[in-house]
């Protein structure tokens, strides 16, 4: 994995100056300077683009590593119950630890490289899968599971076609909060010069100017944003039952009806 | 694991343990701002989070409701940094705009905890209420309230622990606290005071998961948790 990132690191080191240092002669820094100046934005398109595609590296390769562990260890706790309150302690103890603390403890073992980034990002992943995951299990009725032993499912059968298909939504919603925030929090690293856009923060920041600052929010939101609306298209794809005979509008209502009703008994 | 080593070995050299550079003063800074931004935060989100879930009837209130958990999912996106290098570049200044972002970003888990707990207590429960004549203020403090303790605290939690990581991380824009000694350990590249930062920092995070548990264990009621 590392090897095949390795070359889109951008020169190796702290690289929060770089390509950046050459719009320095642009930052007036005067009071009276507008918040964002559009001009800036098209002459760095280039630094903006490499910064972009590290923050989605630095953002996607955690959820895939997260999702990856997080699967067989979610499934074992769901089996194994008495695995469950130790894992998901030792995951929550991990998520409240903040990111810069992580971050600069790692910066000992590996380095100023993405795999500083990446380990922490991971193990936050992790902390919102594997519940995740145990619940998806846990929204498996019972019928259900007994109705696919009936019909002679095995057990990895019965879990690969069965279980794990009707646990998507509840996987998937951890899938896309993991995703989000992960996308914020890759900017916390350009304190250790490893943050994709979150160096737009620093560099702004060095020179009194506000332009990539914006630019860098924008766009994290709006990766945020789409990474969101991705993750809702393949849980659609995904769960095409959830859309059969009802779809989710008239579903929405009945959930409603049901919840008001017996409120509106009481009256 | 040298590193580690040093870390430890800064952390109890006396140079640490006096002055504004020590750790004693830096945290009392960060349990200080930390503290302010979690008070402002309890007071503004707590009861509307509370009211909004105890008020559940209504297009307006769903709509309500609806749009506090939008939103709490859209401030996941918002990354921490920017706003605050943001905030200080705008205002050129340095307490008060490095507290907004503090607090922005940790009224969602509060508010979003606070509705929702409330808003999954029972209707039977409720209605029993009510039937043995409470009012809506007796409702909400006796029945709702109580019984979204859990949820409540589990925000409250999550609010603790951002603002502290958050505050950890304004030190870059000039705030004091703990955040300093890893910020200027960058700086100066040394790197056992940042090591030695970071290990203060997630002392105290652990120190605020253990506050909470304690006080869910002594808060809750017992017929609840032991259902949860």
């Amino acid at each position: 994995m590392s090897a095949h990132l390795a070359p889109l690191l951008p020169g190796g080191g702290l690289g929060t100056g770089g390509g950046l240092a050459s719009g320095r002669a642009l930052a007036v820094g005067d009071d009276g300077e507008p918040l964002v100046r559009w001009d800036w934005i098209g002459r760095n398109s280039d630094i903006i683009t490499q910064h972009l595609n590290d923050h989605l590296v630095l953002s996607i390769v955690p959820v895939l590593l997260g999702l990856a562990v997080s699967l067989p260890v979610g499934l074992l706790c769901a089996r194994y119950r008495w695995l469950y309150a130790p894992v998901v302690g030792l995951t929550s103890v991990l998520y409240a630890i903040p990111a810069i603390a992580l971050f600069v403890v790692l910066v000992a073992f590996t380095g100023l490289t993405r795999t500083t980034v990446i380990i922490p990002l991971t193990l936050y992943t992790l902390s919102v899968l594997v519940p995740a995951v145990v619940d998806g299990m846990d929204s498996v009725p019972e019928h259900v599971r007994q109705a696919a032993t009936a019909m002679g499912f095995g057990t990895l059968r019965r879990l690969v076609q069965v279980e794990l298909p009707i646990a998507v939504p509840v996987v998937m919603a951890g899938l896309r909060v993991a995703t989000v925030s992960n996308i914020s929090l890759v900017s916390v690293g350009a304190l250790i010069g490893v943050g994709g856009l979150g160096e737009l923060f620093t560099d702004g920041f060095n020179r009194d100017f506000t332009t990539p600052i914006v630019v860098g929010i924008a766009l994290i939101i709006a990766l945020a944003l789409v990474a969101d609306v991705l993750l809702l298209l393949v849980q659609r794809l995904l769960t095409p039952w959830a859309r059969a005979g009802s779809n989710a509008r008239t579903a929405r209502r009945a959930v409603r009806a049901e919840l008001t009703e017996p409120e509106e008994a009481a009256l | 694991m040298n590193a580690i080593l040093d870390a430890i070995r800064w952390f109890f050299h006396g140079q640490q343990w006096h002055g504004t550079d020590g750790i004693p003063h830096r945290l009392t800074e960060h349990l200080w701002y930390s503290g302010l931004a979690f008070a402002i935060t309890v007071l503004i989100a707590l009861p509307v989070g509370l009211l909004l879930g105890h008020v559940r009837r209504g297009r307006a209130a769903s709509f309500f409701g609806f749009s506090v958990i939008a939103s709490a999912n859209g401030a996941r996106a918002l990354p921490t940094l920017g706003l605050l290098i943001l905030a200080v570049l705008v205002t050129s200044s340095s307490l008060v705009p490095t507290l907004i972002p503090l607090i922005v970003l940790a009224i969602p888990p509060v508010l979003v905890n606070a509705y929702t707990g409330v808003q999954q207590v029972e209707p039977g429960l409720r209605d029993a209420a009510e039937g043995m004549g409470m009012t809506g203020t007796q409702v909400l403090w006796r029945v709702e309230a109580p019984m979204a303790l859990p949820l409540v605290l589990l925000g409250l939690r999550t609010a603790a622990i951002q603002i502290v990581s958050t505050a950890t991380i304004a030190a870059y824009v000039g705030l004091g606290g703990l955040g300093r000694f890893i910020v200027d350990g960058l700086k100066r590249q040394e790197y056992s005071s940042t090591a030695g930062g970071a290990l203060l920092v997630i002392l105290l995070a652990f120190l605020i998961q253990f506050v909470f548990a304690l006080l869910r264990r002594v808060a809750v009621s017992p017929g609840l948790r032991r259902t949860s």
